[in-house]
């Protein structure tokens, strides 16, 4: 890649700028900043289409009853049950059971809060479900 | 208390420490240097170990060991701790900052909020130098930013205890004794025999050009084994691997070929200077294939990259670093 070659794509960097290696006129190496490259802003917003995808999946659950609010805090934060597990520092077959609505409403206080804090969001606005979810791309395309 | 720390930007984040680190103590090695000197680049294809339902791809070796390698063929001294309880940590961070020593920490970007949003997944490896404290904000050298920055120390903490795959279970790091004169022929050799015999002559299908080849056969096959969508998903996956921040572009074989470039001065050896620019060529095949493929992801399809077409120039890349590594081997050998 020759230094004019460095893609100036932007885009999902914002302001930033991430270090290329280039070659310049004598083939020697330059250290060059790029705004992003087309291609790799492109899969990364794939990746993002694949986490919004379940999470509305997450809601419709709810929506429906037949999960607890915690699984939408737990895709929102790209998390499964045995990351969560760990952050919550209990076994991934009780939070498993805290995906059910039925155990997740008998929660003492002490759990929800614990739950709470590794969501960082205070305990009582666990149940609160946004209408629709902000991502830091724009996830557009469907993804089955 | 704030260290005078001089912050570059580099493409890596563990060769940057690295050499942030060692610049600190008055070493000028480059990025390029440290990551050639720790053996960074590798490649890895593991379809049965997944990541959020997709397989481990790697091109780089596993996280910590530039930064120890690095250090232990330069003959630099390094400390290295890991905590279980979080203050304890934080308060070993402190008395290492008072005391003026500038202290890498392994991290979770998620956690980071100075991280550009887009970027933030659970990615439990990402080093950053801590370099000064005011109150409850820490100065940072965070080596894929442009600039110092600085995070809060509730945040900090949370990264440095992120839990997961590759958990950094609070680890600090920190240069010791550095020697005078850096043994820097011998540590290049080093460097690129380990990354030489990884790449050609470890007898596993999975790392190393095999691992290329082997990854180019399911390539071709994932259209009829998952199914269309499922198929661009793991190609989508494929190219974030290679060039999503952090890599300088084509899965770490440019700033590879930058330490080639600088090791043929180092070695005086002028052979190293095609092998650099070869290593190049071989980088912008690894860009070729990203931009053909996430072409395809996009559903712009064309002959030029079909799966079977994609899976050819994975094919060639292998192909040509066999050729490289061996020619590297030889070189070095004779």
């Amino acid at each position: 890649m020759y230094r004019d070659e460095v893609p100036q794509d932007g885009a999902i960097l914002e302001q930033w700028h991430e270090i290329a290696y280039a070659v310049d006129e004598e083939g020697n190496y330059v250290l060059v900043p790029s705004a992003g490259w087309e291609p790799s802003n492109l899969v990364n917003v794939q990746a993002w289409e694949l986490i919004a995808a379940q999470v509305s999946r997450a809601l419709e659950q709810i929506h429906r009853g037949e999960a607890s609010p915690l699984l939408y805090h737990m895709e929102r934060n790209q998390m499964d049950v045995g990351l969560l597990a760990r952050y919550v520092g209990m076994s991934r077959w009780r939070v498993k059971r805290h995906l059910k609505p039925r155990p997740y409403a008998a929660l003492k206080p002490e759990v929800r809060a614990r739950y709470a804090d590794v969501f960082r969001i205070p305990p009582h606005k666990l149940e609160e479900l946004p209408a629709r979810v902000e991502w830091p791309v724009e996830t557009e395309r469907k993804l089955k | 208390m704030t260290i005078e720390f001089t912050h570059r930007q580099s493409a890596h984040c563990e060769s940057g420490v690295t050499s942030n680190l060692l610049n600190h103590y008055a070493h000028p090695v480059s990025e390029a240097m440290a990551f050639g000197i720790g053996s960074g680049l590798f490649f890895g294809y593991f379809p049965f170990i997944k990541i959020n339902h997709l397989p481990l791809i790697t091109f780089r070796g596993a996280p910590g060991s530039i930064f120890k390698k690095c250090a232990s063929r330069l003959g630099v001294q390094v400390q290295s701790r890991q905590f279980r309880a979080p203050r304890r940590a934080m308060d070993a961070l402190d008395a290492s900052i008072d005391a003026g020593v500038p202290t890498g920490l392994q991290t979770g970007v998620y956690w980071l909020p100075y991280f550009p949003a887009a970027l933030r997944f659970h990615f439990n490896a990402h080093n950053l130098v801590v370099f000064g404290r005011e109150g409850d904000e820490y100065l940072i050298s965070d080596p894929v930013v442009d600039h110092a920055v600085r995070c809060a120390r509730a945040d900090l903490e949370r990264a440095r205890f992120a839990k997961g795959a590759l958990a950094p279970k609070g680890r600090m790091y920190s240069l010791g004794k550095v020697p005078e004169q850096l043994p820097l022929p011998a540590a290049v050799r080093r460097g690129i025999k380990e990354v030489a015999f990884r790449m050609v002559r470890v007898p596993v299908p999975l790392i190393g050009v095999r691992g290329m080849e082997m990854l180019a056969r399911d390539v071709e096959r994932w259209p009829q084994k998952l199914g269309d969508a499922r198929a661009l998903i793991h190609l989508g996956h494929l190219i974030r691997m290679q060039e999503e921040i952090g890599t300088g572009g084509g899965g770490f074989r440019f700033i590879y070929a930058a330490f080639l470039q600088e090791a043929a001065q180092v070695l005086e050896c002028r052979e190293f200077e095609a092998l650099a620019q070869e290593m190049t060529e071989i980088g912008d095949q690894w860009r070729r294939f990203a931009l053909l493929g996430a072409r395809r992801c996009k559903g712009r399809d064309s002959a030029e990259n079909t799966f079977p077409a994609l899976a050819q120039m994975v094919r060639e890349c292998a192909q040509r670093e066999k050729f490289l590594f061996n020619e590297l081997l030889r070189v070095l050998d004779s």
